[in-house]
């Protein structure tokens, strides 16, 4: 299988060097052939699929415009909702959901002329760092199999990075796309909250809950963005604010562009991790940008507060699986108290549970002030933080994570140290501003690591153009 | 603060989850690492801070309002194809209220 671009199908479509029905139909017997070096898939849609790929093909035979993804093979991950086809969150308690309804992102992607290929292994519910809380087994990384693609959207990042689709659909609550794309080398976007309809997302933490995309480059990402974003009337939190043409003005052009160095964040940052980032920011200085240390003082309580309050939302938005309405219920129930019990005793798994508990004792009487009222109040603090430097520099440039993609099982017994490591990802979701992962080389293992670009709230555009021009210059 | 067994048992039943005593001893060993961290949230000033309960951005007040006009809703039918346990219409579940 070739490794396409958005803008080389395009090109291939329009020239007939292929159809879409072809491409697709090649994409699938790929992905079902390679799928097994790494479990990114949990299912693939071919019926789906094919219906999308002759509906373009008749597009383009009755000369209309097929659309800016006509073609492109998409990989979903499995919180995102598709009609008809099995969305688990890679949770047992789903394990036999068949969504009634597509989220908005999907009908947006298919009448963009997508082609959903298939649904991507995740964290349980989208809670994790290394896609080993899966139900259905971990994910291996493709650029080092016995390592981690990290999480939570570790399949859709393993199939970008494994060239079974040319773009994929990530969630991202504290990281999820961002951490993943650093750990598998491919380009992850985390839009202004609210710039994407969250309607067909199985909510997580709702006010920090993003449809995010992955892709080999960040054009196409741009491209997927633009075709997702906008006003939703699904979703009273999707922004009514028009969007721009994100891939336009991609020009290679930052000259004299203010960039931002967090102190905090490169004070624990060690080893090469720290060395690639340091390497990244002179070739940033090359392109002719200004780089400054900046201070976002409230970081060292990020983590803490970020894990308060999602966790508080989790408990909350998780109380719907109770066996009534949709999934699994235990058999073992004689009331309708422990119907809900054990069927949610047996359908959740270990770090769902825990996040569960955590999020109900947070919020549970005497622990509500102390908690999830001061970690609202650390949340505004955070964002002071961002706002203040924003108004001196024009994106903030920072790592991923701490570390590149760890071994399978490495961290898996210690949860806070899993926690710790979402440091650098965590404040820009809890401020709620766009941030990316651009790839910024790898380490003499060869493991990929990828450079943080924060942007204030809606300047997507001016964060897409830094990142394109120094992808440009590192290629 | 030392979370203990009884601490919970206490939130397991509030969050209407069953836990198996071992789930209950790892939960004790965790949840207590895990708040021995959060509790570093008392060490910075929110004097006088407003709690951000969602990210704001600049809108019209009536932003969130849509027209009020008809929609077909789910219906009967897709919203019960789901359900575990149902019948005649309607999600079943255990009985909850004896003769």
């Amino acid at each position: 299988m070739k490794t396409h671009t958005v803008a080389d199908i395009r090109e291939g479509l329009h020239k007939k060097l292929f159809s879409a029905t072809e491409l697709t139909r090649e994409a699938l017997s790929y992905a079902g052939s390679e799928n097994p070096k790494t479990n990114a898939y949990l299912l693939l849609s071919p019926e789906r699929a094919l219906a999308a790929a002759a509906n373009v093909d008749r597009r383009i035979a009755a000369g209309h415009d097929p659309g800016p993804l006509a073609g492109v093979p998409v990989a979903v991950k499995d919180v995102i909702l598709t009609k008809g086809i099995r969305t688990t969150c890679a949770s047992r308690i789903l394990e036999n959901y068949v969504p009634p309804y597509d989220a908005t992102a999907i009908e947006r992607i298919e009448a963009a002329g997508g082609i959903i290929l298939g649904k991507t292994n995740c964290d349980e519910f989208a809670m994790g760092s290394s896609n080993e809380n899966s139900a259905f087994g971990p994910v291996r990384n493709p650029v080092a199999l016995d390592r981690v693609p990290g999480g939570s959207s570790g399949g859709s990042a393993a199939a970008v990075a494994q060239n079974t689709a040319v773009v994929a659909l990530g969630s991202d609550t504290g990281g999820s796309v961002r951490q993943p794309a650093s750990f598998c080398g491919v380009v992850g976007v985390t839009p202004t909250y609210g710039r994407v309809s969250r309607y067909g997302l199985v909510a997580f933490a709702s006010s920090l809950d993003h449809i995010a995309p992955l892709a080999r480059n960040v054009r196409d990402a741009a491209t997927v963005l633009e075709v997702m974003a906008g006003h939703d009337p699904l979703d009273s939190t999707s922004a009514d604010a028009p969007v721009p043409n994100y891939a336009a003005h991609l020009d290679g052009n930052v000259r004299g562009m203010k960039l931002g160095l967090p102190v905090e964040y490169m004070k624990h940052a060690t080893g090469e991790t720290a060395d690639l980032i340091r390497k990244a920011i002179e070739t940033l200085r090359g392109l002719g940008c200004e780089v400054r240390d900046i201070s976002l003082p409230a970081t060292d309580y990020a983590v803490a507060a970020y894990y308060v309050i999602c966790t508080a939302e989790a408990s909350s938005n998780l109380a719907r699986f109770d066996g009534v309405r949709y999934g699994f219920r235990s058999a073992a129930s004689g009331t309708l108290s422990d119907m809900y019990r054990n069927t949610r005793g047996e359908g959740f798994g270990p770090e769902v549970k825990r996040r569960i508990m955590l999020g109900t004792y947070v919020l549970s009487h005497g622990y509500y002030d102390a908690y999830y009222l001061k970690a609202q109040k650390v949340r505004a603090l955070i964002t002071r933080d961002f706002t203040n430097a924003f108004q001196s520099v024009d994106a903030i440039v920072a790592p991923v994570s701490p570390f590149p993609a760890f071994r399978l099982g490495e961290k898996v017994n210690d949860p806070m140290e899993m926690y710790l490591s979402d440091i650098y990802t965590i404040t820009g979701s809890l401020a709620g501003i766009p941030c990316m992962s651009v790839p910024c080389g790898a380490t003499r293992d060869g493991l990929p690591v990828g450079l943080q670009i924060l942007c204030n709230h809606f300047e997507e555009q001016k964060m897409f153009r830094l990142a394109e021009a120094f992808e440009r210059s590192t290629q | 603060m030392k979370l203990t067994d009884q601490d919970v048992r206490y939130v397991a039943n509030l969050a209407n989850l069953h836990l198996s005593e071992e789930e209950i001893a790892r939960m004790v060993h965790d949840l207590g690492s895990i708040l021995e961290h959060m509790d570093r949230l008392s060490g910075i000033d929110t004097e006088g801070v407003a709690p951000m309960a969602q990210v704001l951005y600049e809108a019209e007040e009536t932003a969130t309002l849509r027209p009020d006009v008809e929609r077909a809703p789910l219906g009967n039918t897709l919203a019960l194809e789901n359900a575990p346990v149902s019948g005649v219409g309607y999600f079943k579940v255990p009985k909850v209220i004896e003769r």
